[in-house]
């Protein structure tokens, strides 16, 4: 107990949180992952690799994100009718 | 897709006037957003799995966009680039985004805040483009975020350990995060992918919608 909390205090200032915090963070993290989520075998997977793949599903959303706007903008300023197509289409269905 | 537009928080949408503020039901709707996974795993924040909330954000989304749309038709031409109207897409999104998180969670506060913030110093000092926390919702993140990850890299290769490291890139992804302790930034990003989830499925059923449509004007 006392070598987790030497460690915990040697990692960074910031961190006088346990460990099991952290860690029970990083594993819901890791239920959100699609990647990681089905092969879950939670004592296996360690913690860089978790959020490494939480960046990069980030980084991937992100650029989906992107992408989408980028096509949603092309689509609405392409034909003015698209508005009023629109909404005339929502209220119908 | 009426319950795009209803829903029970928000009585005076303009979309809306009169018709569909009866459906009010959390139906389950075929049509619309594919997949939402509302069922599987809702532990932590089931909020942003609902169909409810699926539907609210779509309806501010449409909205906003809306805006977004009168006023760059109202500017001189048809092309300011894909890309500016591309990112005023992505800020509106993103601004009806931070809303429907209610000012619960840091990302969504530091989201508005910064647009706000940065309005202000776009009229003030127009060249400097360099503010960290601020570009994170102009900008494409990607280049800037490229560049503030080798420096840091650089200076502290071994000093902190891997971990720390990462979690402090993860914030720095996270709108809002980049000073925060560990636990925070990983509280903020479970709740950030969520909702960016919904973002995306939202988006892009809008855009199916939009696209149907404007190939095939449906019988009214």
């Amino acid at each position: 107990m006392s070598g987790r909390r030497s460690r915990s205090r040697q990692s960074s200032g910031t961190s006088r949180i346990s460990e099991d915090q952290v860690n029970d963070l990083i594993t819901r993290l890791q239920q959100l992952l699609p990647e990681l989520r089905d092969s879950r075998r939670s004592d296996k997977v360690s913690a860089a690799r978790v959020l490494q793949d939480t960046c990069n599903y980030i980084r991937n959303l992100h650029r989906e994100v992107d992408d989408l706007s980028e096509r949603l903008s092309e689509l609405l300023a392409n034909t003015d009718t698209a508005q009023a197509a629109l909404i005339r289409s929502l209220l119908s269905q | 897709m009426a319950s795009l537009i209803s829903d029970n928080e928000q009585p005076s949408m303009t979309i809306n006037p009169n018709s569909t503020a009866h459906v009010r039901k959390k139906k389950r709707f075929s049509s619309s957003s594919p997949s939402s996974s509302a069922s599987i795993s809702t532990e932590s924040h089931p909020r942003w799995r609902s169909e409810k909330q699926h539907r609210i954000y779509s309806a501010k989304l449409i909205q906003a966009l809306k805006q977004v749309r009168l006023s760059s038709s109202s500017s001189v031409t048809s092309s300011p680039t894909t890309h500016t109207r591309g990112k005023a897409v992505r800020e509106a999104a993103d601004r009806a985004l931070a809303v429907s998180a209610r000012g619960r969670t840091l990302w969504s506060r530091a989201i508005l805040a910064n647009r706000i913030k940065l309005k202000f110093r776009k009229h003030k000092r127009p060249r400097q483009t360099v503010i960290p926390a601020m570009t994170t919702v102009v900008t494409t993140g990607t280049s800037r975020n490229k560049k503030r990850r080798v420096s840091v890299v650089r200076l502290n290769k071994k000093s902190i350990p891997t971990v720390n490291r990462k979690v402090r890139v993860l914030g720095r992804l996270v709108p809002g995060c980049k000073k925060e302790s560990v636990p925070v930034i990983l509280e903020e990003a479970t709740d950030y992918i969520q909702a960016l989830e919904m973002q995306v499925r939202a988006m892009n059923s809008l855009v199916e919608l939009l696209s149907g449509s404007a190939s095939a004007p449906p019988p009214i």
